[in-house]
């Protein structure tokens, strides 16, 4: 053989191989490649900016719910007796052309008894300040403190309906606040709710497979192909009238999370399914991981991701359930307070030509629903990182 | 085929039966019942006569018997003891509430029930396909950020929500009320052809109002498809073979990507039932939504039972119907599951 003619034809670098001059090995590259997946997640997410935005507004909204009762100006239960059914009151800087800060002007009513309602003069001689981080009505704060702190006050002697008043005079901006708190709670434990069951019996079928998954399937067939308001009506006509409102508020909650979980659970079996196939596992088998190492540390890791994305995707609708069932009267009851439960009050085609801001609970409800569809869209995006 | 259609029947029928279980123990859930408590409260009053009346209508539909029972006697496969023979036998029972046969109550909202939700279904394919296809085709356009507008709009509102919006508002502009299937004059009247046509323009806003969420949905997806059709090599072939481009789009791609769209029509038709159920009670419409409610309410058990069954017999026909259509579609998908 000669040994000098295939060397020239195949060269062939001596140098030792430095993969950092094909690609360079940048700070930022270093860190792409060191990343945690959850890491990459984030970076992905970071991206999509309409999701990081209705991010940051899910983040007001839900900062809103722990201090209702500081930011409402009034309580949810006040009754101003002279004012009902007031229109909203216009928030004013300037007042004949002077700056005056933030005032409303007052107004009076008068009963026109030709067309049988309330006409509402506004006075625009007297502007009257708001007073901000001031005393008004007394409340327990976290039901430990008697506190009367508001953030925003009415002026004195006068009044701050920034969205008008309802039959019994009570401030509408300040019961939609109130209203924040059930409204956007009940998503959450209700996809806690149909997220445990949903993992619980999506991973069941997935895993044992055979007669288990048979059943399991069938039974998420027939959950999925029944109507869920008509079945939400019925299960919740089934609560007893007698219970106390938060009772009724769990129950209606379960029921709302009860009827989800089919979907989360349809998800959990397919990855399971696909995941189980896939080199990885075979390999954490071969080296002699057990069943349990394998389902919580490469199996439920993978999967997490994208099933917190299916389950925010999932809370707008818990939240529009509980809106239709308590718009229906079939839902929460009355001394509790949610954005379905004071639509209820603009069900007739009266109250919304009379008095049209009654309708206004709707735009928190549109808003938390878009802001969730698309930072669940996000999401969804981000859960696989590396495509 | 046939041992498909059989095959699909049976399971139909199972699904059927346990829905049927499933809401008869639902409804008996709230303790006791339309008639004891209307008893009670005759008691109370001191009315014999209609006491007696009740009490007869306790013995003719069994209540006094085990639940299982009632519910084996609702269905039609045990003999009741005063003539009532069950559902399967096409006797649908009494309401107590309307204190009439329920079939003289459900009557014609059955049939507008049916009616409304047919043209929601049509209405969201004739609306959602042409979007869709000029979506995908001119992606990142103005009318395709419109479109993807419009079906995010449409997916966060509530159709009840906008039922209410869209009254408040076709009242001030036009001063109609837009409530009711057919103006108020004809109500009760025998079917004529000036009451279909006011029918046909009553149903326009409830189809509008109940399928734009679905029409959303289905835009989103439809497109969704279509896109990841058009980027296939088969197509840029077609192109590039110089057919017509609108002949290579409808024929290729476009079937390609009705396929889950067609397979979604079962899982739509829940949602749109729902939909209808809540429409109708905002806008007032004669259909089976406002019976069911009150029927719950007042635990009126059979009627809420039969309603509550045909709304779930709607829905699983639904789902027959668009696995039927996929086969047709898709020359692919065998009938019959031989596996």
């Amino acid at each position: 053989m000669n040994e000098a003619a295939p060397l020239n034809r195949h060269y062939v670098n001596p140098a030792p191989f430095d993969a950092g001059a094909t690609e360079p090995v940048g700070a930022e590259n270093e860190q792409f490649y060191r990343a945690s997946s959850w890491r990459l997640m984030w970076w992905k997410f970071r991206r999509h900016k309409v999701a990081v935005a209705a991010a940051y507004i899910l983040l007001v909204f839900y900062l809103i719910v722990p201090f209702v009762e500081v930011i409402a100006p009034y309580n949810q239960t006040k009754r101003n007796g002279d004012f009902l059914y007031a229109p909203p009151q216009g928030v004013h800087l300037f007042h004949e052309g002077r700056f005056v800060g933030p005032f409303v002007y007052p107004y009076q009513f008068t009963f026109n008894l030709e067309t049988f309602q309330r006409d509402y003069t506004v006075d625009r001689s007297t502007p009257q300040p708001i007073r901000f981080f001031c005393r008004g009505d007394a409340y327990e704060f976290w039901g430990l403190w008697t506190m009367d702190v508001h953030l925003v006050c009415p002026p004195r002697e006068g009044t701050l309906f920034l969205l008008g008043t309802d039959r019994l005079g009570r401030d509408l901006f300040s019961r939609i606040i109130y209203g924040a708190r059930i409204s956007l709670t009940i998503g959450i434990v209700g996809i806690a709710v149909s997220f445990t069951l949903g993992l619980f019996f999506g991973g069941l079928a997935g895993y044992l497979g055979g007669w288990v998954d048979h059943v399991i399937q069938r039974v998420i067939e027939i959950l999925r192909s029944l109507p869920e308001l008509p079945l939400w009506l019925a299960l919740s006509a089934a609560l007893p009238p007698n219970w106390s409102p938060i009772l009724v508020f769990f129950g209606i909650t379960i029921i709302l999370g009860l009827l989800d979980w089919p979907g989360l659970a349809r998800a959990v079996r397919s990855k399971l399914l696909s995941l189980r196939e896939e080199d990885f596992v075979k390999a954490a088998e071969l080296m002699g991981a057990s069943k349990q190492r394998i389902i919580a540390r490469h199996l439920i890791p993978n999967f997490m991701s994208h099933l917190i994305a299916s389950a925010t995707l999932s809370i707008p609708s818990m939240i529009l359930g509980e809106t239709a069932l308590s718009f229906l009267g079939l839902g929460l009851r009355p001394p509790v307070t949610s954005w379905g439960v004071l639509l209820n009050e603009a069900q007739n085609l009266a109250a919304v030509q009379l008095h049209p801001w009654l309708l206004f609970p709707i735009v928190p409800v549109v808003i938390i629903v878009l802001a969730f569809n698309f930072m669940g869209d996000g999401l969804r995006d981000a859960a696989d990182p590396y495509h | 085929m046939i041992r498909f259609l059989l095959r699909r029947s049976l399971t139909m029928a199972v699904t059927l039966l346990i829905i049927s279980a499933l809401v008869f123990f639902i409804i008996k859930l709230p303790p006791g019942d339309f008639l004891t408590n209307q008893i009670a409260e005759l008691r109370a009053q001191g009315e014999a006569a209609s006491v007696a009346k009740a009490e007869f209508l306790i013995k003719q539909y069994g209540l006094d018997r085990p639940v299982w029972e009632q519910y084996l006697v609702w269905i039609g496969v045990m003999p009741g003891s005063g003539g009532f023979s069950g559902l399967l036998q096409g006797d649908w029972g009494w309401s107590f509430e309307f204190d009439k046969p329920v079939k003289d109550v459900v009557g014609d909202a059955l049939w507008l029930t049916l009616l409304v939700n047919l043209a929601v279904v049509i209405f969201i394919h004739v609306v959602s396909i042409p979007i869709a296809i000029y979506s995908a085709t001119r992606q990142y356009s103005i009318g395709d950020y419109i479109a993807t507008l419009i079906g995010y709009i449409g997916l966060a509102t509530p159709s009840f929500l906008l039922a209410l919006i869209l009254l408040y508002y076709v009242n001030r502009w036009f001063g109609v009320s837009i409530g009711g299937l057919y103006d108020p004059q004809y109500a009760g009247e025998p079917w004529t052809w000036a009451k279909v046509k006011s029918l046909l323009s009553h149903l326009v806003v409830p189809t509008l109002v109940i399928g734009l969420g679905g029409t959303a949905a289905m835009i989103r997806r439809m497109r969704a498809n279509l896109l990841d059709e058009l980027g296939k090599q088969y197509y840029v072939t077609a192109k590039a073979k110089g057919l017509p481009p609108r002949t290579a789009l409808l024929k290729y791609p476009f079937r390609m990507s009705l396929n889950p769209f067609i397979a979604d029509i079962g899982n739509l038709l829940p949602h749109l039932i729902s939909g209808s159920v809540l429409v109708s009670l905002v806008l007032s419409l004669p259909t089976v939504g406002p019976i069911l409610l009150s029927a719950l309410k007042s635990q009126d058990q059979f009627l809420a039972g039969f309603i509550l069954m045909f709304v779930a017999l709607l829905t699983v026909i639904g789902m027959l119907v668009s696995d039927l259509l996929l086969a047709l579609l898709d020359p692919r998908i065998r009938l019959g599951g031989g596996r």
